[in-house]
Formats: C-alpha cells, sequence, structure tokens
C-alpha cells in the first residue's frame, strides 16, 4: 500500500462558546467588565470556577482520524453542524487544530467559496491574476492557463470590464474557471457547486471529474448534493457531532447517513419550562417526513396543553429554508378549534409537500385565537431535510436562485 | 559518470497546535507573488472612482503644508533654523504621513481582508505588510513633491541625504511594529477602529512636525523620543538640511530601539493572534 497522501490523527478543534453574549465581536469595555466579574466571582467560589469554565468549551471535532491515499476522491457528508467545514479549514490552514496532528504530503488548494478575493473594482483579468495568486498560484502558472481560463468562464468580450459590472453568473463562471485550473496533488471543495445556473454547474462537475479521474489528483468534496457526491467521489466520510461515524464506500456511508438522519427523520422538540403568563402552550413537537420524492408527506405531531383559559385557538405550521426564510405556510382544517375546557389536544397535521429541492427545512408551530392573537409560537422548533431530487436520475445540483420547488413537467413531441 | 541527482523532497506539510515557526518563514517566502498581488489589488483600487485620482496623494500633503507653514511659520513664527519653512515643514510631515497612513491602514487590513482570511490560508503578514507598500507608494510621489520645493527654493541638499532610505525603512518598521498590533487587537476589540484615527490625530501635535524637537527641555527630551516618529522626523530634517540641524544622538537611538521593540513584540503577538484569526473574524 502506498503512503498516504493525507494523514490525520486524533484531529480536534474545540471552540470556546459565548453563551450570554452572542455578539460576533467583543468590545473591550464588555472584556474588561467581564474579567472584572469573573474575577471576582473566582475570588468569592472559588470552587465553582472549573465547572463554568469546562461549559464554555465546545469541540467542533473530536478524534478524528483517517487517511487518504493518492488518487482517491473523498466526499464528506454529514449535517449542518457536524464539523464538515471545520474540518476543511483545518485541512486548508485557516485555522489551527486544538489536539492531533495532520500531515500532508503535497500542495493542497482550498476551493471554499467561489471568488475568493474577487475586487469588484477590478477587471476581469486583473481579478484572474489576484485570484490565481490567493488560490495559491504562481504569476507563470496564470499566464500559461489563461486563455484556457477566460475560454472556460465565456467572458473573453468583458476581459476588460470591472466585475462589478458583471451578472452574478458570468462572475461566478470566471471564479470557478480560475479554480478549476489549479493544479494542486489536493483540492479541497466546500459546497462551491450550490451556485450558478445549471448548465455551469454540469460544467463544473465535468470539469472536477476530470480533475479528479483523469490526473489522478486527491479530491476532498463537501457536499450536501448526495447526487454529486455519489458521481464524482470513490470513497466517502461521514460526520455527526465532530466524530467520524463511517469512512467507507459512498453507498456504505449515504445508506448509514440516510437510515440515521433522513429516512425517518423524526426530529422532536419539548418545552423545558412553562412561563406562568400564558393560556395555551405547545409542549411537544416531533416531525416525520413520509412518502419518497416527488411525493413526501410532512406529518406533525403536536402536544398543546391549556393551562388557563382561552379563547378558542387554531394552529398554522410554518415551513422555512435553513436559513430561516419562509417557504410556505399551512392552516389545517380542525374539527373544532382548541377549547381550553378540554386541557390536554393531542394533534397530527399532514401536509403535503411540493417538490422541493433537497436541502435541510425548518418549520415552526403557532397556535393562536382566531383575531389573529398569538398564544404561543415555536420558531424553527424541527427540522427535516429533502435528500433525493424530485426530478428522477437529474445529476446536477439545486441551487436556490431557482426557487425551492421544483414543478413536476413534461414535454412531449407533437 | 556524475550520479543522478537525488529526488527532490517531497512537499510534506504537518499541521499541529502551536507548531511550525520555521515553515511560517518559509511559507512567506513561497507566497511572496500573493504579497505583491496584494499590493498591486491595493493600489490599483486605491484611487478607483475618484475624479482626481492619483492627485489625492499630491493634494493631501501639499495642503496640509501650507496650512502649516501659514499657523506655525507664518503666524505663530515657530523658528527653522534658516531652512526656508516648507521645506522644513514637509521634510516633518514626509515620513509622518507615511507613518500614519500606514498605520491606519495596517490596523484596518485585516478587517478589510476578512473574507480572504476566513476562506484562504496564506502567512497573514502579508496583508499589514502589503498595506504598508500601499502607502509606500504615495509617500514616493510626496518626496516628488519634496524636490519640486527644495529646486522651487533653490534649496542644496547635503551629502546627508543619503541617509534618507534607511530612515524610510524605519518609518516603515516603527509603523509596521504598531499596525501588527493594532491590527491583531482590532480583530478581537473593535474599540480600536476607533482608537487608530485618535493616535493618528494625537501624533500629529505630539511629533515635532511645526516645531522643532529642541523646543522640548533637555530634561524631558530622551523621554520625548520615545515616540518613533521624534528620532525619524529629525532624522529626515538632518538628512535632507544638512548640517544646520544638529543631532541630538541619544533620542535617535531611543526612537530605533523602541520601534524595534514594537516591531518585535508586534510580531510576537501577531502570530500568536494569526493561529486562530479565522475564528474571531
Amino acid at each position: 500500500m502506498p503512503e498516504p497522501i493525507i494523514n490525520v490523527e486524533h484531529l480536534g478543534k474545540s471552540y470556546l462558546l459565548q453563551h450570554e453574549n452572542r455578539q460576533r465581536y467583543q468590545s473591550l469595555r464588555d472584556e474588561i467588565v467581564k474579567s472584572a466579574q469573573t474575577f471576582w466571582r473566582d475570588i468569592r467560589y472559588p470552587h465553582k470556577r472549573q465547572k463554568r469554565r469546562s461549559q464554555e468549551n465546545f469541540w467542533a471535532l473530536q478524534d478524528v482520524s483517517f487517511a487518504i491515499q493518492p488518487g482517491e476522491r473523498i466526499g464528506i457528508i454529514g449535517r449542518n453542524g457536524a464539523g464538515k467545514s471545520t474540518l476543511l479549514k483545518i485541512l486548508s490552514r485557516i485555522t489551527e487544530p486544538t489536539q492531533g496532528r495532520v500531515a500532508i504530503r503535497g500542495r493542497v488548494a482550498s476551493l471554499l467559496e467561489v471568488g475568493t478575493g474577487f475586487h469588484p473594482e477590478l477587471s476581469g483579468r486583473e481579478n484572474i491574476f489576484l485570484n490565481g495568486a490567493i488560490l495559491g498560484m504562481t504569476r507563470l502558472e496564470i499566464l500559461r492557463k489563461f486563455s484556457e481560463i477566460v475560454e472556460f468562464a465565456e467572458v473573453e468580450k468583458f476581459l476588460d470590464t470591472p466585475v462589478k459590472h458583471y451578472s452574478s453568473g458570468m462572475y461566478v463562471r470566471l471564479a470557478f474557471a480560475v479554480a478549476a485550473h489549479l493544479e494542486p496533488e489536493i483540492l479541497v471543495v466546500d459546497e462551491v457547486l450550490a451556485v450558478g445556473d445549471a448548465e455551469f454547474q454540469k460544467k463544473c462537475l465535468g470539469k472536477m471529474e476530470d480533475v479528479a479521474a483523469k490526473d489522478g489528483r486527491t479530491v476532498l468534496l463537501v457536499s450536501h448534493n448526495m447526487m454529486a457526491i455519489r458521481t464524482l467521489c470513490s470513497k466517502s466520510l461521514l460526520l455527526s457531532g465532530g466524530k467520524i461515524q463511517c469512512y467507507d464506500t459512498v453507498d456504505r456511508c449515504l445508506s448509514i447517513y440516510e437510515s440515521k438522519y433522513v429516512n425517518p427523520n423524526v426530529c422532536t422538540w419539548e418545552r423545558k419550562e412553562i412561563a406562568s403568563q400564558e393560556s395555551l402552550v405547545i409542549l411537544g413537537i416531533s416531525c416525520n417526513l413520509l412518502g419518497q420524492q416527488p411525493v413526501h408527506v410532512l406529518e406533525i405531531s403536536v402536544l398543546l396543553e391549556s393551562v388557563k383559559e382561552h379563547k378558542s385557538a387554531f394552529i398554522a405550521v410554518d415551513v422555512l429554508d435553513s436559513s430561516g426564510g419562509a417557504i410556505m405556510q399551512a392552516i389545517p382544517l380542525l374539527q373544532e378549534p382548541l377549547a381550553w375546557q378540554r386541557k390536554s389536544h393531542n394533534l397530527k397535521i399532514s401536509i403535503q409537500l411540493p417538490p422541493l429541492i433537497p436541502g435541510v427545512y425548518l418549520a415552526s408551530v403557532w397556535v393562536g385565537s382566531h383575531n389573529s392573537e398569538t398564544l404561543d409560537w415555536v420558531k424553527e422548533a424541527v427540522s427535516f431535510e429533502i435528500t433525493e431530487s424530485p426530478i428522477p436520475n437529474r445529476t446536477f445540483p439545486y441551487t436556490r436562485n431557482h426557487g425551492f420547488m421544483v414543478p413536476i413537467s413534461s414535454c412531449v413531441r407533437i | 559518470m556524475t550520479p543522478a541527482p537525488p529526488p527532490t523532497p517531497k512537499y510534506e506539510l504537518i499541521i499541529e497546535a502551536g507548531r511550525g515557526d520555521r515553515e511560517y518563514w518559509r511559507d512567506l517566502w513561497r507566497y511572496r507573488e500573493l504579497f505583491y498581488f496584494l499590493a498591486w489589488r491595493d493600489i490599483l483600487v486605491r484611487y478607483k472612482q475618484t475624479i482626481i485620482g492619483i492627485g489625492w496623494a499630491v493634494l493631501r500633503p501639499l495642503l496640509t503644508m501650507i496650512v502649516f507653514t501659514f499657523v506655525f511659520g507664518s503666524i505663530a513664527k515657530l523658528p527653522s533654523q534658516g531652512v526656508p519653512y516648507p521645506i522644513w515643514v514637509f521634510a516633518g510631515l514626509l515620513p509622518w504621513q507615511l507613518f500614519s497612513t500606514s498605520l491606519t491602514e495596517c490596523s484596518n487590513s485585516l478587517i478589510a481582508n476578512a473574507n480572504l482570511l476566513s476562506k484562504v490560508y496564506f502567512p497573514r503578514l502579508i496583508v499589514p505588510a502589503s498595506a504598508v507598500v500601499v502607502c509606500f507608494i504615495d509617500f514616493l510621489i510626496a518626496i516628488a513633491i519634496l524636490l519640486a520645493l527644495m529646486i522651487f527654493y533653490n534649496f542644496a541638499p547635503s551629502w546627508n541625504i543619503l541617509l534618507l532610505p534607511p530612515l524610510i525603512a524605519l518609518t516603515c518598521f516603527a509603523s509596521l511594529g504598531a499596525g501588527l498590533w493594532l491590527a491583531a487587537l482590532n480583530v478581537k476589540y473593535r474599540d480600536f477602529r476607533y482608537v487608530v484615527p485618535f493616535i493618528v490625530q494625537l501624533g500629529l501635535y505630539i511629533s515635532p512636525i511645526g516645531f522643532s524637537s529642541n523646543v522640548v527641555p533637555e530634561q524631558w527630551r530622551l523621554l520625548y523620543s520615545i515616540n518613533p516618529m521624534v528620532g525619524v522626523i529629525d532624522g529626515f530634517r538632518w538628512a535632507i538640511a544638512g548640517s544646520v540641524v544638529t543631532p541630538y544622538v541619544p533620542g535617535f537611538l531611543m526612537s530605533i530601539s523602541f520601534s524595534g521593540l514594537l516591531t518585535y513584540t508586534g510580531l510576537l503577538y501577531f502570530r500568536r493572534v494569526e493561529k486562530t484569526l479565522a475564528d474571531h473574524i
């Protein structure tokens, strides 16, 4: 067996979580006030000190070990927050691990975003050079590949126009073209295929297949697009909660991934405590995704309790995209409105979903009385994931630029 | 028969917590082209979408010089040791503007390039360093104005002028040192966004630009020279005006050693912050 090109041993990365402060950055004043408070607390309650510290540590990756042989194409999969991006960031040296060791034999080019470092004021030509340099190409390499890049991106006419005047499609094309012409031994790619129009995405996938298969380069690809993983990768790494769940063939990893997270798709939410002023409260929510593309049914069970008198109420479910934007709302017809005399209400709501594109979706549950008075509202309570394409055998990825739903359409020659 | 050359050792990289000072400097060399490109980008972009473009690099020092000449030379009538006042002011203003613009650009550079830092690896030192280079270009233009002034006043420089390049280098180092500190601090504490303009504004008055540093009482002069720009500005005047200016050597050495200290500690701190920079930005 040849020596592995990437060898990862007991890799770990922890982040300090700031519970009380959700700001992205601290200010010096906060820091001073907080450290004074901490100092005072530490003096008064020295025994509590250790506990509080350890709570703030969050392990995004923990004890991850694997080896990659030269020429392998690894698809890294896992839910959001499983540690995929953290792993890529460590491998591409953007951040340092907290523990463990990685040995890499070869030049790494990482493509965590399309068009990193593009400057809107500079022309296409200038940006090719700049972006190439950022991705680690030398000026000579860029010069050698220049015409190829321009041809691939189809921007010959606009080479000397500032990219701020480019259409978003042109912009993405140019950015990908530069990245696609890197010649590293190892290529690390994060979900970059989710941009650009369908035709171009196909071209990118083709290019990546070329890079991987023909030139025998090692590729690490993170994607939520299972079709892309299936077509491109020879092996897969399934991460879950910062640990390796499975490192095996793509089929095995995908089946574990799907059986574990996707198929039953039971996610539950439970209320921890009830505020005293509430009258009708949602105690628990669970959701279950049934059926297969293109016909999915989202089943949501809701347990409610009438704590004290309230107006008769009805229920609504919002379905949101993974970034929290509402896509649709379902207001199921109730046989009878929820009356407070009934104390406990156990409801099962079935929502027939339109053909959604693959991705993670969230659902919020709302209860209120008829004059749109909110009694309880659990935002983004449960989530479900659509992994398969609504249209069978579609290999190129979906993009949200074209909406969340795919109409089922047909075309015949007449 | 000559033996075949040994196979070139394959580039191997080890990623580990707290590793790699040696690799870092090697990488710095390997990424030198990126350094040129970043500087080149900032130079190209600096005066884009402005009407007079590079004219700003001429106008800013020129206008400041005129105001200073008017206020300190004509109204306050501060002594300029026989040198035409505009040249006197300009010799102080030049290094100061190089220092202050570099410092400002340097300390904002990491935040301005946040998207780059969180997506691509390269030695982060490149970013503040290229910010200094951009300011250096403006400085070169301002030097041309100084030459024009000297021709206008028919003022012949002494041979001391040959010592100008090391003085310029010293300015760059002082601003890079302080800039590294501020850039690294700025990532974690955005307060420094407000601190920097304040430092620059204050520095303009406490540095000997409008006046001569020998106005400062003798017993305070060494302490005064902790400000790295005191040594530099005195040095500039000495290099340009020659023997009419008596150099104050202990002060100059003080400025040099303090800038050295600033750069060294700045580098250390920057390297420490750099490793987890992407997590904070």
